[in-house]
């Protein structure tokens, strides 16, 4: 598979969130807002480059018993190093995401490309691989957290982090914090997989 | 002493469900939910392994990490230890009791990356417990998500013959279902701990 190929797999055909449903943690837990998901999807992104470009690269010399425990120490890496320059340079960000951006390293969507693509492509395609596989998680993140901070608390866009308090779009009284709430991710990303799996039937259904 | 140990126990397994409530662990918690017999066996794996991981962590943090200065590790040597337990945990279910080791399967390396495990040996040292609490929260944690996977088997196998719209098959209503379970364990969010242990 080659660098556009894969990246066009990872945003559409095999977006991790809609279609592979890996990666379920963050996914539900930092949706809360727009930034929040944005923030999350490009960290995750960085993570998932890094670690498929250098698994891709050290491919025949990991032995083949003992290559979980050498991705899983390449990704803790790269999230190590995410981690310090989120809380170097984006500290609002870093203390909501918490202690998710850790837990980036048992996201399944990073360990299972690694073990599934990185581990048995190219270094350009695996890069591909990787970005798709993000820019699809990020893209899924940030549509998650638009909807979830739109019902949630009738503001969008807001950016702590760059002093910006959102546009108000639903007035206060009428925001639903539920959606906000654990029971609000669950529900939601529910109705949104619904509704995908539905325009996924209809366009194929057309097709044929 | 006492009355904060019984404090977190409760927090971990229903105030703060690490599922229902903190998103921990629901990779496992959606993909192992079909049948209540598997979710037992995922949850009671969980429960042994979040124990024992909180214990091991916490001593690692503690007598290794912080005297060496070397916090920044945390996150790619707690991943390690919790690998090496669970493959350990494998090696000593298959010796001692080879039917247990059939029925838990592919789960038990999965448990790997739990976010749930390593969840809790962040957030114990996170909320800066002592050893004993860390072991406490760890088995709350454990309990926590076994509950919560059972009772979701228990929805799932009766969802299964239900008359669902071919949209919401599968993951959509599952999803929807773990919200609906979620809103029911936000009623314990009322509990006055202090009132019901006369702390």
């Amino acid at each position: 598979m080659n660098f556009r190929k894969a990246l066009a797999n990872g945003l559409l055909a095999e977006n991790p969130t809609f279609r592979l449903v890996l990666g379920m943690c963050p996914t539900l837990a930092v949706t809360t807002s727009m930034m929040n998901g944005i923030g999350m999807g490009l960290a995750a992104t960085f993570v998932l480059v890094g670690s498929n470009a250098i698994v891709s690269l050290v491919r025949s010399f990991i032995p083949h018993k003992i290559r979980i425990p050498c991705y899983i120490v390449i990704i803790a890496t790269f999230v190590t190093v995410v981690d310090l320059v989120m809380a170097g340079f984006t500290p609002a960000l870093h203390e909501t995401l918490g202690i998710f951006i850790p837990l980036i390293v048992v996201n399944c969507i990073i360990l299972a490309r690694a073990e599934s693509f990185a581990s048995k492509n190219s270094l350009l395609s695996s890069i591909g691989d990787g970005l798709g596989m993000g820019i699809g998680f990020t893209c899924a993140l940030t549509m998650l957290g638009s909807i979830r901070e739109l019902l949630g608390t009738g503001v969008v866009l807001a950016a702590p982090d760059f002093n910006f308090a959102g546009l108000r779009v639903i007035p206060e009284a009428f925001k639903a914090l539920v959606v906000i709430m654990a029971p609000g991710g669950f529900i939601v990303l529910g109705l949104l997989l619904g509704f995908i799996n539905w325009l996924t039937r209809k366009a194929s259904a057309h097709s044929s | 002493m006492d009355g904060k140990l019984l404090v977190i126990f409760v927090s971990g397994i229903l105030i703060n469900n690490f599922v229902l409530t903190r998103f921990l662990g629901i990779c496992p918690f959606l993909g192992v939910s079909q049948q209540t017999e598997t979710a037992i066996g995922m949850g009671l794996a969980v429960i042994f392994v979040m124990t024992l991981v909180s214990v091991f962590t916490w001593v690692v943090q503690d007598l290794i990490l912080v005297p060496l200065g070397l916090g920044y590790l945390q996150t790619v040597v707690f991943i390690l230890v919790i690998a090496a337990l669970v493959q350990l945990v494998e090696m000593v279910i298959q010796k001692i009791s080879p039917t247990l080791y059939r029925a838990l399967g592919v789960y038990l390396p999965l448990i790997t990356t739990n976010c749930a495990v390593l969840g809790v040996a962040i957030l114990n040292i996170d909320e800066q417990y002592s050893l004993i609490e860390s072991m406490v929260n760890g088995l709350a944690g454990g309990v926590g998500f076994a509950l919560a996977i059972v009772l979701f088997s228990g929805i799932r196998e009766r969802l299964a013959a239900a008359p669902i719209p071919e949209s919401l098959k599968g993951y959509p209503i599952a999803l929807i279902t773990a919200g609906l379970l979620s809103i029911a364990f936000m009623g314990f969010s009322g509990f006055n701990l202090n009132a019901l242990f006369g702390m």
